[in-house]
C-alpha cells in the first residue's frame, strides 16, 4: 500500500524533474519544440495506454479524436467565435461523445474485427476532416489562432514546452490514479479474463466504453494542444498514419506502463529527428529499429528494462 | 425455502443436446452435489445458470425472481457467484487484487473520484484490500497476497478462484471442481471451507469427480448423463443406485483404482 502511493509519487516526481531540468541542456528553441511534441505524443498515448494496456481493448483509428481536438480549437474560435480555451472544453466533450456514441456498438467487437471497426472510424472522421473544407480547409488544413489565457497570450516555443509537460504530469497523474481503484481493476480484471470478470459483477460493456471514452479525452486535449503550438493543423494529424503512431509508441514502451508511453514517446518523436543525418535511409532504419527492439524487448521497453533490473537486483 | 430454482433447463450445440430437461434446487445452507461423467454437461449447465450461455428452454428462478436470460453480471449483483473449471483468474494481477476485484459489486465505483483519487477512494480501497487479505487467508493464501497470481501453482489458483467468489459475498456459490489437482491435505482443506461457507447460509452447489469429497458433504446428490438427469437423492441413495454405479461411478471408481 505505502509501496505502491510511493512508486506513484516518485514517478511523478521523476517526471516533473526531468521536465525541469532538460531546458538547461538544450542548446536552442528547436529543442523545446521536440520536448513538446515528445510531451504531447505521450500525452495521447497514455490515453490510448488506458484502452489497450490496461482494458486490453485495440483502437486503430485513435488519431481521429486528436484530429477533433486539433480542429475543435482551429473552427471554433474562427468560425464560431468560441473563446480558444473553451474550444479546448468543446473538442474534448464531442470526442467524449462521439466515442460513448460509437463506442457502444464497436466495443462489443473483439480482437481484429475491435481494431477493423475503429480503423474504420478513423478513416471516415479523416475523411470528413479533409472534405469539409469550407470549415476545415480541406487537405491543406488550416490556421489556429493564438491561444489566450486570462489575457495572457500563450506562445513561443519556450512556453509550451512549460504549458505541454504540465499537461503531461496531469495526465500521468490522473492514469497512475486509475491504479488502485475499483474502475482500474475493473479494466485491468476484464483484459485478463471477461468471462471472470463479469461473473464477479464488472459490467463489462460499460467498463470498456468508459477506457474508450477515457482514451479520447486524453488525445482530443493532446491535439488542441498541438494545433495551438503549431499555430496551423491539417488533416495527417487525424490519419490513419498518425492512429498507427500512436499505437506504436504505447506498445514499444510497454502496454499497461504509463513511463512506457513516455519513453515510447521519446523514441519515436526524437529517432526520426536524430536519423535525418542518415538522409533517404531515416526511414529505412527507424523501421529496423522498431523492429529489433520488439524482437528483443517483447513486453515493451520500460517493462523489459525494469524486469531486467530487478532481476539483477536480485540476483 | 429453495434460493435457486433450475426447471428443465436445456441447450444444445450443432445438434447435440449437451443438457437436456435438467431442473435442482437449493435452499441457503445446503450443499447439493452435481456428478456424472466426462461430457455429461455439469459445466454446461453452470454457464447456462450464471448467465454466460442462453438456455434454449427452461427457467431459473432467483430468490423467488424469474431470473432466465439475464446476463453475468446482473446475476452476479443479485448473489450469485462461482469458480471455473478451467482457470479463468486475472493472470497479470496479483492474488490481492483478484479477490479485490470480487469485492467489486461491495464498492462505491464511480470514475471521477476514480481519475482524481479522492480520500473517500483512497479509504475505501483500504478496506477492500483488508478484506480480500482476510479472504486469502481463509483459503490459506495469506502469503501469495502480493504475488501475481499468474505465477501462482494450480491448486493456489483454484483456491484463489474460491475466494474471488466468496468475495461478492453470494447468497449462491457454484463450484465447478474445486478440488481438481489439489492433494489430500488441500481437498481437506477444501471440504471445511465449503461446510463453513454453507453454514454461514449460503447455498453451495457442488461439481466434483473426488467422490470421497462429495459423499462426504453433500446434503443432497444429483447424477447427470449425457445431458439428462440420472437420478437424485442423499449421498447414500446415490451410492446404491444401480443405474449410478452402472453409468458412473463403476467406471469412475475403476478408474481411480487404475490411477492408484
Ligand atoms: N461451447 C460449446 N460448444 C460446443 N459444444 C460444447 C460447448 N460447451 C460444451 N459443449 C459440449 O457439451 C457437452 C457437455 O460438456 P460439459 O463441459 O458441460 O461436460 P462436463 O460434465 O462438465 O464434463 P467434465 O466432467 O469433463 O468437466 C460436451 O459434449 C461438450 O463437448
Ligand atoms: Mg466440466
Amino acid at each position: 500500500m505505502g509501496a505502491l502511493l510511493n512508486q506513484r509519487f516518485m514517478t511523478l516526481a521523476v517526471l516533473a524533474v526531468v521536465i525541469a531540468v532538460l531546458p538547461l541542456v538544450f542548446p536552442s528553441s528547436y529543442y523545446f519544440r521536440v520536448a513538446s511534441l515528445v510531451w504531447v505524443s505521450a500525452l495521447a498515448a497514455i490515453g490510448l495506454n488506458i484502452l489497450m494496456g490496461q482494458a486490453g481493448q485495440v483502437s486503430l483509428g485513435h488519431a481521429a479524436f486528436f484530429g477533433i481536438g486539433a480542429y475543435a480549437v482551429a473552427i471554433g474560435p474562427t468560425h464560431l467565435g468560441i473563446p480558444p480555451w473553451a474550444a479546448i472544453l468543446v473538442g474534448a466533450v464531442l470526442s467524449a461523445v462521439l466515442a460513448y456514441l460509437v463506442g457502444r456498438p464497436i466495443l462489443r467487437l473483439k480482437g481484429h474485427y475491435l481494431a477493423i471497426a475503429t480503423l474504420g472510424l478513423g478513416v471516415l472522421i479523416a475523411l470528413v476532416i479533409s472534405t469539409e473544407s469550407g470549415w476545415t480547409g480541406g487537405p491543406d488544413g488550416m490556421p489556429v489562432e493564438r491561444l489566450t489565457l486570462f489575457g495572457w497570450r500563450v506562445s513561443g516555443s519556450n512556453t509550451w514546452y512549460w504549458v505541454t509537460g504540465a499537461l503531461l504530469l496531469i495526465g500521468t497523474w490522473i492514469a497512475l490514479n486509475l491504479d488502485e481503484t475499483p474502475t482500474g481493476r475493473a479494466f485491468r480484471a476484464l483484459h485478463d479474463s471477461e468471462v471472470a470478470a463479469q461473473v464477479v459483477g464488472v459490467d463489462v460493456a460499460r467498463f470498456k466504453l468508459q477506457a474508450f471514452v477515457i482514451a479520447a479525452v486524453y488525445a482530443s486535449i493532446a491535439g488542441s494542444a498541438l494545433a495551438f503550438m503549431n499555430g496551423f493543423i491539417n488533416p495527417d494529424q487525424a490519419g490513419f498514419l498518425h492512429s498507427v503512431e500512436l499505437v506504436t509508441i504505447v506498445v514499444l514502451g510497454g502496454l499497461g506502463s504509463i513511463v512506457g508511453s513516455i519513453v515510447g514517446a521519446a523514441v519515436l518523436v526524437t529517432l526520426p529527428q536524430a536519423l535525418t543525418i542518415f538522409h533517404e535511409y531515416e526511414h529505412l532504419l527507424l523501421g529496423l529499429i522498431i523492429i529489433v527492439s520488439m524482437i528483443f524487448m517483447r513486453n515493451g521497453i520500460v517493462p523489459s528494462l525494469s524486469g531486467l533490473f530487478l532481476r539483477r537486483a536480485r540476483s | 425455502m429453495t434460493i435457486l430454482t433450475a426447471t428443465d433447463i436445456g441447450i444444445s450445440f450443432g445438434g447435440v443436446k449437451a443438457v437436456d430437461g435438467v431442473g435442482f434446487s437449493v435452499s441457503p445452507g445446503q450443499i447439493l452435489s452435481i456428478i456424472g461423467p466426462n461430457g455429461a454437461g455439469k459445466t454446461t449447465l453452470f454457464n447456462i445458470v450464471s448467465g454466460i450461455y442462453a438456455a434454449s428452454r427452461g427457467t431459473i428462478h432467483l430468490a423467488d425472481e424469474d431470473v432466465t436470460g439475464l446476463s453475468p453480471h446482473d446475476l452476479a449483483a443479485r448473489g450469485l457467484s462461482r469458480t471455473f473449471q478451467n482457470l479463468q483468474i486475472f493472470q497479470r494481477m496479483t492474488a490481492c487484487e483478484n479477490v479485490m476485484v470480487g469485492r467489486h459489486l461491495r464498492e462505491k465505483c464511480s470514475l471521477l473520484p476514480a481519475l482524481f483519487r479522492t480520500p473517500s477512494v483512497t479509504r475505501q480501497n483500504r478496506e477492500t484490500r483488508a478484506a480480500a487479505l482476510d479472504l486469502l487467508a481463509s483459503v490459506g493464501l495469506k502469503d501469495a497476497a502480493d504475488v501475481p497470481a499468474g505465477s501462482l501453482p494450480y491448486g493456489a489458483c483454484k483456491r484463489l478462484e474460491i475466494a474471488r467468489a466468496l468475495a461478492a459475498e453470494p447468497r449462491v456459490l457454484l463450484l465447478d471442481e474445486p478440488a481438481a489437482g489439489c492433494n489430500a491435505v488441500e481437498t481437506e482443506e477444501i471440504d471445511h471451507l465449503i461446510r463453513q461457507v454453507a453454514d454461514r447460509g449460503v447455498a453451495v452447489v457442488l461439481v466434483e469427480h473426488d467422490m470421497k469429497l462429495v459423499m462426504k458433504i453433500s446434503d443432497r446428490i444429483l447424477v447427470l448423463e449425457r445431458g439428462r438427469p440420472l437420478a437424485e437423492g442423499t449421498p447414500r441413495e446415490v451410492r446404491d443406485d444401480p443405474k449410478v454405479v452402472e453409468a458412473y461411478l463403476g467406471q469412475h471408481g475403476a478408474r481411480e483404482a487404475a490411477r492408484a
